[in-house]
């Protein structure tokens, strides 16, 4: 059986988006379109509302391990992540000259200060820090989050974006409502299939994702999505199921990806580009469309670090990825220095050991070159969940 | 982040300080006996901490920050550090976070020897730093204790919008009274919370005045170490109270008299007679070596005259009082407003400010790794404020409560060439 060439190009094709940190992509929709691009940091803005304005909502990531930091270092001390000295790097060289705006959304304290720092270095774009709530009941916290979309909105507008409408709000949602529905799918079948999926594949298609105007991501994740799932080339292999926790926001180089695979692991779950995911099922489409985004937000969005669990036990969302994933084993996988991850670990490990998996951490930064250590002990990990399970 | 008075430092006692030292050992007799007596106890943070409101419940408050500082004043926390460390806490996080939680596996003994009690409640005021809703998630885990969460939104734009205080505000309303209802069985009394909020807004007045003192040349205070112990009080337990009131008008008496004898603040080393230089400092202090750490300043004859750490618990310089007539309104604008709550052009304006009103020579930033509220973005601040005030700034880095980042060596060599550079653009201003 050869492999269909069809995935390969499709995968070249994501992959050159990926490379693209230059955002030519962007700049190309904009000649054509003429309407505003606007960037966003991890881990999740509500895409439907640009989409709704005809802004191009562009996902950020920090820079890929080949960037070379010249000036975002002099903005940063050597214990704070890698993540903000990339942006910044990439912001002064140029290269995200293509976006007429950022939002920064509240998830922590660096891409909290990185806003103020944009609006002093890049006066002329919008700056839009979402303040996403901590309190979940509708009337408090939702109001607010509806009153800081609202504004967002306008400012969108001020900048000469469409000014935003219930219908074009509702056929927004509809149409990330598939997308989400094609990442949903082709996550499970990774987790039927791993080895159908190679997760530094599936990466790459999803941060290609990141680019494109909904309209072409979707169509890219069902393309993928159908090829990968006929491709009978690929056969199973003998490897560990695990779980990688804790990539929610700088990610790891895509090389670590494949080192973990190469490894022995099949990774049937992950953090990794988690926009896609935030919201965990369709946003009805009846109704008041901002309101049911609010309440997405507030009742359906994933239990990331970054977000106050007030009900339930904390850690009961990874023990459920645990048992729907199969998953053999945790992968704590966190950058360095990133707060929401690591202050969030030592819960994590309650809930992995709660339900009996076995867990292993190591932490990266996106310019990580040397994967050894990594390799050795993710190898190490995966040998000792196959010996284990075949007792 | 939190200033906090333990035993306070000058040879010699004003009458301010023994009335300080009286009021916490009170306050930690109250929370070593509330066990028998039933006294009911909540733990929560210096920024945006709702002392008046808890203490119109009759509720102690228990500040884990200051326990930690406490900690590694008294040489505990490599030890609490490492303990935590061991349990699986990276070492690339807050330390205060870490040091707590090795006091509390080590039996929860506080500053002054006595056993803190499990607290009642867990009071998340979430303001100016997103470590705290993670501390307290761990320490849900730990005590099993309710916990009541207000979320304080960031002053993104440098201000403080109508949407920003009713969301607050409404939630003091629907999530914190009532759990304070609930774990006292009392109910809420806005008149005693007025009471109590008048008498803040007294104390915030000598304070502001006791801060703005080091204006005068020379400055009678020191405003980063010798700061500390003034916001002690109003940082922590005791805002709000007859005790609050007393003392800071104590304060200000004693600094008054200083101002008119010409003297300069009173250092770990006694009083200093000649200020050399007058500095402005942003950023935490470090605490395992706090008193080494001042004398480098003090050797050198540099007075601290403003700080933004003296700040984090409320910037009253800048106006802000607590008001009895509008209790919650005030109390949200209190969280709102707190130094590390602001973004990043906001302190730069207020740093610039602080450089040009108090006449200072320069400004330093000790920038701690625990720290990403403050730290994340500090070398930005530190070039802008140079361009702005003219003034040259200085950088170090050391940490909060972790002694394996507090290398003294290379700080006292970075503070003298600092020191040493002011002191030649002053002779080459002269020349
Ligand atoms: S990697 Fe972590 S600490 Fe760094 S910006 Fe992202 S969430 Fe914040
Ligand atoms: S991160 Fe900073 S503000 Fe937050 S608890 Fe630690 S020292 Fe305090």
């Amino acid at each position: 059986m050869t492999p269909d060439p069809r995935l390969s190009n499709l995968v070249q094709r994501a992959d050159a988006l990926f490379r693209d940190q230059a955002l030519s992509a962007v700049s190309e929709w904009k000649t054509r379109t003429g309407g505003l691009a606007v960037g966003f940091l991890p881990i999740y803005v509500p895409r439907e509302l640009l989409h709704a304005q005809g802004v191009l909502p562009v996902g950020l990531m920090g820079g890929r391990p080949d960037l070379e930091i010249i000036k975002g270092d002099a903005y940063y001390q050597s214990y704070i992540c890698h993540l903000p000295r990339s942006t910044i790097e990439l912001g002064l060289n140029g290269s995200y000259d293509a976006l007429d705006g950022l939002i920064f959304p509240a998830i922590c304290d660096v891409i909290r200060n990185l806003s103020g720092m944009w609006q002093m270095l890049f006066p002329h774009v919008l700056v839009h820090y979402l303040d996403v709530p901590q309190n979940f009941d509708p009337a408090i916290g939702g109001a607010f989050y509806r009153r800081d979309l609202e504004m967002l909105a306008r400012a969108l507008e001020a900048r000469g974006a469409r000014p935003l409408t219930d219908d074009a709000l509702r056929q927004s949602i509809a149409l990330y409502n598939e997308n989400r529905r094609l990442v949903r799918d082709l996550y499970a079948l990774r987790r039927r299939e791993p080895w159908k999926v190679p997760t530094a594949e599936l990466y790459v298609v999803l941060r290609a994702a990141l680019l494109l105007p909904v309209e072409e991501a979707t169509p890219l994740f069902a393309e993928y999505l159908e090829l990968a799932e006929s491709d009978e080339s690929r056969r199973p292999q003998d490897q560990a199921r695990v779980l990688v926790a804790g990539s929610f926001c700088e990610q790891p180089p895509l090389a670590l990806i494949k080192t973990l695979e190469r490894s022995g692991c099949y990774i049937v779950d992950d953090d990794f580009v988690q926009v896609h995911r935030f919201i965990r099922s369709d946003i009805p489409l009846d109704g008041d469309p901002l309101q049911r985004l609010v309440e997405a937000f507030l009742t359906d969005a994933v239990a990331s670090p970054t977000r106050y669990i007030a009900d339930g036990v904390k850690g009961a969302e990874l023990e459920q990825r645990l048992a729907e994933s199969g998953a053999e084993g945790v992968l704590f996988c966190a950058p360095s220095f990133c707060d929401p991850a690591l202050l969030d670990q030592p819960m994590a490990v309650r809930a992995a050991e709660r339900a009996g998996v076995p867990w292993t951490a190591f932490k990266y930064a996106e310019n990580s070159g040397q994967f050894q250590v990594i390799r050795e002990q993710a190898g190490t990990f995966a040998d000792s969940i196959k010996l284990w399970s075949g007792v | 982040m939190s200033p906090a008075p333990v035993t306070p430092p000058p040879a010699q006692k004003d009458s301010s300080q023994v009335r300080q030292k009286a009021m916490i050992a009170r306050h930690f007799d109250r929370l070593a006996a509330a066990p028998e007596t039933g006294a009911r106890s909540a733990y929560t943070f210096v920024p945006g901490n709702l002392t008046e409101l808890l203490l119109s419940f009759d509720v102690l408050p228990v500040l884990p920050e200051i326990n930690a500082l406490q900690s590694a004043m008294r040489g505990k926390t490599a030890e609490y550090i490492a303990m935590a460390e061991k349990l699986g806490h990276s070492e690339d996080v807050c330390t205060y976070v870490k040091s707590d939680i090795g006091m509390m596996k080590s039996g929860n003994v506080g500053p002054t020897g006595q056993r803190l009690p499990t607290p009642d409640l867990l009071l998340l005021s979430y303001t100016g730093c997103f470590t705290f809703m993670k501390w307290f998630e761990l320490l849900r885990e730990e005590y099993h204790s309710p916990v009541a969460m207000l979320h304080v939104p960031y002053q993104a734009d440098g201000r403080i919008t109508e949407a920003m205080r009713t969301y607050v505000v409404d939630q003091l309303k629907t999530a914190v009274i009532p759990k304070l209802e609930e774990i006292t069985g009392r109910n809420y009394d806005e008149d005693r919370l007025k009471a109590l909020l008048a008498r803040s807004a007294q104390a915030e007045d000598d304070l502001v005045w006791v801060l703005q003192s080091a204006k005068h040349v020379p400055s009678p205070i020191d405003a980063y170490f010798g700061a500390v112990y003034y916001v002690g009080p109003i940082f922590s337990a005791f805002r709000g109270t007859e005790d609050a009131v007393q003392y800071y008008r104590e304060l200000r008496e004693e600094i008054a008299e200083r101002m008119r004898e010409g003297k300069g603040p009173v250092t770990p080393d006694g009083e200093m007679d000649r200020e050399r230089f007058r500095v402005v400092v942003e950023g935490p202090p470090n605490w395992t070596s706090f008193r080494q750490f001042w004398k480098m300043f003090a050797d050198e004859g540099a007075v601290a005259v403003a700080s933004t750490y003296s700040k984090v618990g409320g910037v009253y310089d800048l106006g802000f009082r607590h008001d009895p007539d509008r209790p919650l309104e005030t109390l949200a604008e209190y969280c709102l407003g707190c130094y590390t709550n602001l973004n990043l052009p906001t302190r730069i304006d207020l740093l610039t400010r602080y450089v040009t009103e108090y006449r200072a020579d320069g400004f330093l930033i000790n920038s701690v790794k625990s720290c990403n509220s403050f730290s994340a973005g500090q070398l930005h601040i530190l070039r802008e404020v140079e361009a702005r005030s003219g003034r040259p700034g200085g950088f170090i880095e050391s940490d909060l409560v972790d002694p394996r980042y507090f290398s003294a060596a290379n700080i006292k060599n970075r503070l003298e060439s600092y020191f040493q550079m002011l002191d030649q653009k002053r002779l080459g201003a002269a020349s």
